[in-house]
């Protein structure tokens, strides 16, 4: 579905825990045609400063209502988290390439794994739904129990949930990439979904690469117009340097180049 | 009453006629199809394309962009897929259009290669002039041909030997006297000036201590650089015959208005494109109610004039 740019009215914005936020707001369009895995450019300010957009994940979409959530980590994000229920939002979307859904038979018994790291979680949740018929295992890894999200989501979707965060405070005490590793030699997954930092999707796609399984990572990078257009948002590939913004933010773990 | 008549928006910059005088600059709109779910093409005064080489270029180090204050870095490095697949891919898309496509044009190694890029472009009857893409500041090069003189002189007058387009030259911010290279361009003939390019520019990372760029350093754009670019255009405006085409922050009617009172005959918009697809529609709109209000017939009635003070 083409994206469109809209003036979408916001239904909620309010806090999760800590500096993590979770807004909705009215597209009907938007909700009827997103990918998990595709985002949406916001303008938070009619001003020049926060100059940009602020590309976020989708989180989940559906009659008529599309959900985000966000971290607050710098201006535009403390602008976006000011905005009342009723004010009107400057949204271009759904934008990039979301994940390709694989159809239960394509498992043959095995696991779908999602592996998300701190706030790659949000477009997990949206993929969750998408694929809870083949019960997929999540995997969240965090720094500590406090930036564990969406754990509720995720077990009302029936996926079974294992979590790792770096201080032992809440399940596996270290990085959710071992804890992968462990899960990976025990037996192999039908394929692995997953969004996080760049250190830990580098980390994924060396062990899927390794085990020789499918995997689609969704990459995170500063973008100026998030159109395909301007180019600053690369990412090196086997076949040259893609776009996260068009030809992402979902990639296969075989083509990157880290 | 007598319905009071709509404004004349059309402008000739050399021989091309444009329907009005609001086009997107070069590096900022790709290839046009990039924007075609967002507005209606058609409507624009001219589109220019992101810049062709000669050979495809992959661009710069990742990351290539970062935010500032009013604005924002790049450093692209002139990715393209080079005039073969541009003519090949992009090209037919524009040709659709029906309005004036400019083809931007820079060289990465050696002047010979506008030589080149001239020729082919010359040949194709739906390129409606050329812009000569002379003021990169991403190509790692100590000095841009557009910081010297003479070397513009000598680029522009080889250009000029080898088409009748229309060429337009685009000079760099970065200079001492923009009057003394906008002299140089015209006396070369070219047939009008795109002012200006982006400002040189860098930001750190003082948590890691490293550039933010890739290629640590880039080019300013966005409202941050427009005071500078306006008064740029105004100083050529006073020294120069030829048209300007003013840019450098344009956001929305009020910037696109300074442009023209500075002395441009046309305005760019680029860094607002990536903000606001919609930005160029909304000021071809504005412009119009403003000359409406203001009893302007034509453009001829704005462009640079500036009055001398407050009266």
């Amino acid at each position: 579905m083409n994206p469109a740019q809209i003036k979408a009215k916001i239904i909620s914005n309010q806090r999760l825990s800590g500096n993590y936020w979770h807004l909705e707001f009215e597209s009907g369009r938007i909700a009827k045609h997103a990918v998990a895995g595709q985002f949406v450019n916001i303008r938070v300010t009619a001003g020049p400063a926060p100059l940009l957009r602020r590309p976020i994940s989708i989180h989940g979409a559906q009659a008529g209502k599309v959900k985000i959530i966000y971290e607050i980590i710098g201006e535009g994000t403390r602008v976006l988290s000011g905005k009342e229920p009723g004010e009107f939002l400057d949204v271009i979307g759904p934008l990039g390439n979301g994940f390709i859904y694989p159809r239960p038979a394509e498992s043959k018994g095995a696991k779908n794994i999602l592996i998300a790291g701190g706030m790659g979680v949000a477009p997990l949740v949206f993929l969750a739904e998408k694929l809870k018929k083949t019960k997929p295992l999540v995997l969240i890894g965090a720094r500590t129990k406090k930036e564990i999200l969406c754990t509720r989501e995720f077990k009302a979707l029936g996926c079974a949930l294992k979590l790792a965060t770096d201080d032992g405070s809440l399940g596996f005490k270290g990085r959710v990439t071992d804890l992968f590793k462990i899960i990976l030699e025990q037996s192999k997954p039908a394929q692995v979904f997953s969004c996080g930092p760049h250190l830990m999707l580098k980390a994924v796609a060396e062990m899927v690469n390794e085990y020789k399984i499918n995997a689609q990572l969704s990459l995170e990078e500063h973008m100026a117009c998030g159109l395909g257009a301007c180019l600053g948002c690369a990412v090196k590939t086997k076949a040259g340097y893609k776009t996260v913004c068009k030809d992402g933010p979902v990639f296969s773990g075989e083509e990157l180049i880290w | 009453m007598v319905k009071p008549k709509q404004p004349n928006l059309s402008v000739k910059i050399g021989n091309l006629d444009l329907k009005n005088p609001v086009m997107v600059a070069s590096g900022t709109f790709g290839y046009a199809q990039e924007f075609e779910d967002f507005i209606d093409l058609r409507k624009l005064g001219a589109i220019v394309t992101k810049t062709i080489t000669v050979k495809a270029r992959q661009g710069n180090l990742p990351p290539r962009t970062c935010e500032t204050p009013a604005g924002m870095l790049n450093s692209i490095g002139l990715e393209n897929p080079g005039i073969d697949r541009f003519i090949r891919e992009k090209l037919p898309f524009l040709k659709k259009l029906g309005i004036p496509v400019i083809v931007s044009i820079a060289a990465e190694e050696t002047p010979d290669e506008f030589a080149i890029l001239v020729k082919r472009l010359d040949r194709i009857p739906e390129v409606s002039a050329i812009e000569l893409n002379i003021s990169c500041p991403n190509l790692q090069k100590n000095k841009l041909i557009s910081q010297d003189a003479a070397d513009t002189l000598e680029l522009v007058s080889a250009a000029r030997k080898l088409t009748e387009k229309c060429l337009i030259t685009k000079l760099s911010p970065n200079v001492a006297s923009i009057t003394e290279i906008a002299l140089a361009a015209q006396s070369a003939g070219a047939d009008a000036l795109a002012l200006v390019n982006t400002l040189g520019g860098m930001s750190i990372d003082v948590h890691k201590r490293i550039p933010k760029l890739g290629n640590w350093v880039g080019g300013l754009s966005g409202p941050a650089i427009r005071p500078v670019a306006v008064k740029m255009v105004w100083e050529a405006y006073n020294k120069i015959q030829i048209p300007i085409i003013g840019m450098g922050g344009i956001m929305d009617t009020e910037s696109a208005l300074e442009f023209f009172i500075a002395g441009a005959a046309a305005v760019s918009v680029g860094t607002a494109n990536f903000i606001n697809p919609q930005t160029s529609l909304e000021i071809i709109a504005g412009l119009q109610q403003y000359m409406l209000e203001h009893n302007m017939q034509n453009l001829s009635q704005l462009t640079g004039r500036l009055k001398a003070c407050q009266d």
